[in-house]
């Protein structure tokens, strides 16, 4: 099995599989299909650059010690908030936990909207109220994130009780870590979610630490999550959390068997945090031991957005040079909206007890 | 009017409800037994079907946050704990999320109307872990109203009020108190949240009371003015919000205050009342202000123990001669009798 540290095969043997990974798409003609595949991924490729770029330069920016807010940056993990995010509807929920920005972002949330409840402006998406856990995007369906491990995965649930009391085919999305899966909170939800067949896809982003705490000491020997939620009867599928098809292949389908009321479906994407847990700096930089150089330095190597990028130039939908293009125009938009965002007006102190 | 009983009045506010909204529904462990929660959902359950009233595994926690998720999404659910001691459970997603909910995302991601019922137990042997009251708790944190009906009105009007507020509410509802009966008006009224009421007019003492202990403090006032004790009596029903105007205007009135809650005293809602007082009304008091409260230790089961633990009402009419000069021991021992047949 190849859940340990360090290592990066993804095994998926042993495991029941019971999605199907053809689409109707396949059923076309191959050039509509060839197409249709470019265009798929370009778009993923845009969503990545702008959620990485979003993060690299909040992060940098953070050391200037002007957000004074908590954050849990999340480069290295956006294939799975682009990759789920992109199978779903705007009307279908999300619902995320402390490191949010990439599920908040890929879900349509603005960079501007971001960067400014960093800052503590007005224009925040939560008002400046929040911070950086606590984001919103209400009409794009990203509803609300909350640090509290486990605990935004029962109110996801509490939406699917919603929509399927009310015969809705709408879909809440939970993301979390693989640390919220230490939490009891989680499997009350999980069972809650598997008995009423209710329309929610779990999407836990193993990263394989939990704070600086690695999985040996909050897993016996030979653990697998998978097996931990097929004992409630809910279906399984761990996958590479770095490849944004696959993740967008694999929420596809698990969607689709939601919508047509089987119930929850629960998906392990392997991935891996570059950052320090809380903060913008590299552990290395601290001086931290709990995971080496070399490990992060490996996992960098597997880059969701490198990956992209030479997918798109084997298969010959994107030179070298539109690359660099795409990323050029992406970073402009992103340093703009942060600088805007550093410069707007902060909140009116009467507000301090309106919403209480 | 009409007499009901607490629990038929407050049955009546939750069907009235849930005919005219139909977001409304309601779970948690038991609520759709045949004993209906000493028989508050028996009706809803009757009326409304598996669809709206129904059972859960017990899962205080993730409950709460299910129940945070649907009233997000346009329900309105109603979670039952049959003794509010399992509620720790759930203070995670209660405080943290359901309290903190509009004000941390400015109202962006809308609001959580989540009513959480919950009963405090009191006698025949319930012991320390069965028969607490957490008003205190509950009550600190902005944006939670917390709410304890003492009489039949109250429990049908907080209800109905409860499922038309637009954010978390949670109703302490006691256990002695269900069999009580009293006036209860056949119409879809809410009793506002955030309000005391004066329960009984006097002008000699003032008696704030909680819950169980303003159903004792009435019964101390009615021995009071057998001694020429005219008591003014405030029920409670809203700890946050809190009234402060009723209160301070009856203080300001009596210049004497006692405070009966069904909780300890450090930290918890008696000390709140008296720091009130002493903060606004300081110069209108005649005497030290009295609390009366639990004694400090956990609730024992033995029916001897338990006998001494509780105060009661003569507990109450005796702290009102103290503080007007007189003997306190012309008030003889004043218990009411418990139909409660147990086990719970």
């Amino acid at each position: 099995m190849a859940v340990g540290q360090g290592e990066f095969a993804i095994d998926k043997e042993g495991y029941d599989d019971p999605f199907s990974l053809m689409t109707n798409a396949m059923l076309q003609p191959a050039e509509f299909v060839a197409d249709r595949e470019a265009e798929l991924l370009v778009g993923l490729h845009h969503e990545l650059l702008r959620v990485r770029l979003s993060e690299e330069i909040l992060a940098e920016r953070y050391r200037e010690q002007e957000m004074r807010t908590p954050a849990h940056f999340g480069s290295g993990q956006e294939a799975v908030a682009v990759g789920v995010c992109r199978a779903l509807r705007t009307d279908d929920v999300v619902f995320s936990h402390h490191r949010c920005h990439n599920h908040y972002l890929a879900k349509g949330g603005g960079i501007y909207e971001l960067a400014a409840e960093l800052y503590g402006r007005a224009d925040g998406c939560s008002g400046g109220r929040g911070g950086s856990v606590h984001l919103t995007a209400h009409d794009q369906g990203m509803i609300a994130t909350s640090a509290i491990l486990g605990e935004m995965t029962a109110v996801a649930v509490g939406a699917a009780l919603a929509f399927k009391m009310d015969g809705l085919n709408r879909v809440a999305v939970t993301f979390f870590g693989e640390g919220a899966m230490d939490e009891g909170a989680f499997y009350e939800a999980l069972n809650y979610a598997s008995i009423r067949k209710l329309p929610v896809l779990f999407a836990c982003e193993n990263n394989l630490y939990a704070t600086e705490s690695p999985l040996s000491i909050r897993q016996a020997p030979g653990t697998d999550l998978c097996d931990r939620v097929r004992a409630f009867k809910v279906d399984t599928m761990r996958i590479d959390g770095n490849d944004v098809l696959e993740v967008y292949r694999t929420t596809q389908t698990a969607v689709e068997t939601i919508r047509r009321g089987r119930g929850p479906v629960f998906i392990e994407c392997m991935t891996y945090r570059w950052r320090e847990h809380v903060g913008p700096q590299f552990d290395h930089e601290l001086g931290r031991t709990y995971r080496t150089r070399e490990e992060v330095e490996a996992w960098m190597q597997r880059c969701p957005v490198k990956r992209s990028e030479d997918r798109l130039v084997q298969r010959g939908i994107a030179t070298r040079a539109e690359l660099a293009e795409w990323h050029s125009a992406a970073k402009a938009k992103v340093v703009d909206a942060v600088e805007r965002a550093r410069n707007a007006a902060w909140p009116a102190v009467a507000t301090l007890f309106d919403f209480v | 009017m009409r007499q009901l009983t607490y629990a038929q009045a407050l049955s009546e506010g939750l069907c009235q409800a849930m005919e005219r909204d139909p977001a409304i529904f309601v779970t948690g462990i038991a609520v759709d037994y045949p004993s209906g929660i000493f028989g508050t959902t028996t009706q809803a359950a009757k009326r409304f079907g598996p669809d709206r009233v129904f059972d859960a595994p017990a899962m205080e926690n993730a409950l709460t946050g299910i129940a945070i998720g649907a009233a997000a999404m346009g329900k309105r659910p109603v979670i039952v704990h049959p003794r509010n001691d399992f509620m720790f459970l759930s203070f995670d997603n209660l405080i943290n999320l359901a309290a903190k909910w509009r004000y941390m995302f400015m109202g962006r991601a809308g609001t959580v109307p989540i009513v959480v019922r919950a009963v405090i137990g009191k006698g025949w042997g319930q012991g320390a872990t069965h028969s607490q009251s957490l008003q205190a708790p509950l009550a600190h944190f902005p944006g939670l109203s917390v709410v304890m009906p003492a009489f039949p009105s109250d429990a049908k009007g907080l209800t109905i009020a409860a499922l038309k507020h637009d954010g978390p509410v949670v109703i302490l509802e006691h256990r002695a108190l269900y069999s009580t009966t009293g006036p209860v008006s056949e119409t879809f009224e809410p009793t506002p949240i955030g309000r005391a009421i004066r329960a009984r007019e006097g002008k000699d003492v003032t008696i704030v009371a909680t819950s169980w202990m303003a159903y004792e403090a009435l019964h101390a006032a009615e021995e009071l003015s057998r001694h020429n004790v005219d008591a003014e009596v405030i029920n409670l029903h809203s700890i946050r919000p809190l009234d402060e105007a009723t209160i301070l205007a009856s203080v300001k009135k009596t210049g004497r205050l006692i405070v009966a809650d069904t909780s300890w005293e450090l930290c918890g809602v008696a000390s709140e009342i008296a720091a009130l007082a002493a903060e606004k009304a300081w110069g209108w008091l005649k005497a030290p202000v009295i609390r009366i409260a639990l004694p400090n230790c956990p609730a024992p089961v033995s029916a001897k123990l338990e006998e001494a633990f509780y105060p009661k009402a003569s507990t109450i009419a005796r702290a009102a001669l103290t503080l007007l000069g007189q003997d306190p021991e012309r008030v003889g021992d004043l218990t009411r009798e418990d139909h409660f047949k147990g086990p719970y």
